[in-house]
């Protein structure tokens, strides 16, 4: 028999989904202000691996020249960025849901024994609530970044009025490289995010849009849950 | 059968099937225009008009204009004169200092800096003339810090010159630190920006005259330029010609090329 389960409340599927066009925004204007002194690049005892980015891929992506207008678009949409994020964290907070998210004191341990059994190495998935530990860590990580990435970009936005936050960034240039790592982060936990997604299938999906699961009782619940 | 009968049969519970159809076809049509909506919004955003040229500000779009200017108030609110740029030792200051732009500097033959005098707009149509030797007579005030462009690279250099509020005070021109905004241009008219008035008159807002101790070359706008560390280097004018004072924001070249009209650091 199926039943449902609630799984996400409406809150946090507003905020996800929010910050997903407003995250996009900020990465593409972001990208459009970097390509004016886009001086970073993965150098490794004096060869060159990776420069950020290539003349290809800013071609691709209509990149060059649109310094002014990025940054037009970076300081709108900094503001939803910041508003959803802190509307979000507020949320957790006040419903107690900080409890399902931020990781305990096996969460470390736990999360390895996750991406074992992912990888199909362990059979058996350690026992979980509505997350596991390694989505506690992810999770909880990426509101971390979210942070970091309004201090960071707070320190190279204002630097002589928020001078204490530059100071805390480890100085201008430090704080932009900051902004700069945090936001491949973003485009690498997006990956890893897909791929988990579409690996723990439209059940899971679907919880995110209408915020519950079915659970079909004739299964073994232990075994859906492993999938997510 | 009487009619509460009835009534509960047309009321009857929704069977667990029943339910998870109904809320995923709400949740879905609701994600779907909401989705809609955002992408609609975006279009409008990105296809919205420019700004008029011929105005103080242009080249942004209307409604990122107008968040700009919103952002410039909020971000006012946190200004203050207490809050000073980071200060270098000399020893860390560049030899070589960046050469970015000479908009405004671009006629080097038809410009005579032995013959170069400052002209301050005063009301009434009086020009304040002040020749370097007047300027160069007034505390020297030095400076190494890190000048931000905003393309996004930084280099600390070293300037000397005298600070905005000495030259303001000194040629009592107190009177006009009460209007809200300096306007500064090249002799040749070709380069121009306004500055609020709590930036320009900053304690760290220099007229300079020197860099790394020696007198400015060309490229660096011989014979006064400004640096002012709460701004952008946009916003630092080389080889100032005239200062006026207004009430209203005084033309600015980049703020007529889509950037931020404030610019404030």
């Amino acid at each position: 028999m199926k039943t449902i389960k609630e799984k996400h409340s409406l809150a946090m599927r507003w905020c996800h989904w929010v910050n997903f066009p407003v995250l996009a925004i900020m990465i593409w204007s972001g990208m459009l202000i970097y390509w004016a002194n886009d001086e970073y690049s993965i150098k490794l005892f004096g060869h060159t691996f990776f420069r950020f980015f290539p003349n290809g891929f800013y071609k691709t992506l209509n990149i060059p020249f649109r310094l002014a207008e990025g940054m037009a678009w970076h300081f709108l949409f900094m503001w939803f960025f910041a508003i959803n994020g802190v509307l979000y964290i507020l949320y957790t907070i006040i419903s107690g849901d900080w409890r399902e998210l931020v990781p305990k004191r096996n969460s470390f341990k736990e999360a390895w024994q996750v991406l074992l059994h992912d990888l199909h190495i362990r059979k058996i998935a350690p026992p979980q609530k509505k997350y596991n530990a390694a989505q506690r860590i992810a999770y909880t990580a990426i509101i971390v970044m979210g942070l970091g990435s309004v201090i960071t970009g707070l320190a190279i936005y204002k630097p002589v009025q928020f001078y204490y936050l530059t100071w805390i960034c480890g100085g201008y240039h430090f704080a932009r490289i900051l902004h700069f790592a945090l936001t491949l982060g973003y485009v690498f936990f997006f990956v890893i995010h897909i791929v988990q997604v579409i690996l723990a299938g439209w059940n899971n999906f679907r919880s995110v849009i209408s915020g519950f699961e079915v659970i079909d009782s004739e299964r073994k619940p232990a075994v859906q849950k492993i999938k997510k | 059968m009487n009619t509460p009968d009835k009534k509960k049969k047309v009321k009857k519970p929704l069977t667990v099937e029943q339910q998870i159809s109904r809320r995923n076809f709400i949740s879905f049509a609701t994600f779907a225009v909401l989705a809609g909506g955002a992408y609609e919004g975006w279009r409008w955003l990105y296809k919205s008009p420019p700004e008029a040229t011929g105005g103080i500000t242009a080249g942004a779009r209307k409604p990122l204009r107008k968040a700009l200017n919103k952002t410039e108030l909020f971000f006012r609110r946190v200004f203050s004169d207490n809050h000073l740029v980071k200060t270098y030792p000399k020893s860390m200051a560049a030899k070589n200092v960046r050469v970015n732009s000479d908009i405004g500097m671009e006629a080097k033959d038809k410009f005579d800096p032995a013959s170069w005098k400052l002209q301050v707009q005063k009301k009434g149509g009086e020009i304040l003339q002040v020749t370097l030797q007047e300027i160069m007579a007034l505390p020297k005030t030095e400076i190494i810090y890190d000048f931000k462009c905003v393309e996004g690279w930084d280099q600390i250099s070293h300037w000397g010159g005298v600070r905005f509020i000495d030259f303001i005070k000194h040629f009592q021109l107190d009177d006009y630190t009460k209007m809200d905004y300096v306007g500064m241009e090249t002799p040749d008219k070709a380069y121009y920006v306004g500055l609020d008035m709590p930036s320009a008159i900053h304690p760290q807002t220099l007229l300079a005259y020197e860099v790394n101790e020696k007198p400015l070359p060309l490229n660096h706008g011989a014979p006064l330029r400004l640096i002012i560390p709460v701004k952008y280097g946009i916003k630092n004018l080389k080889r100032i010609g005239t200062i006026t004072f207004s009430n209203t924001r005084p033309r600015d070249y980049w703020a007529e090329q889509g950037y931020d009209y404030y610019s404030g650091l």
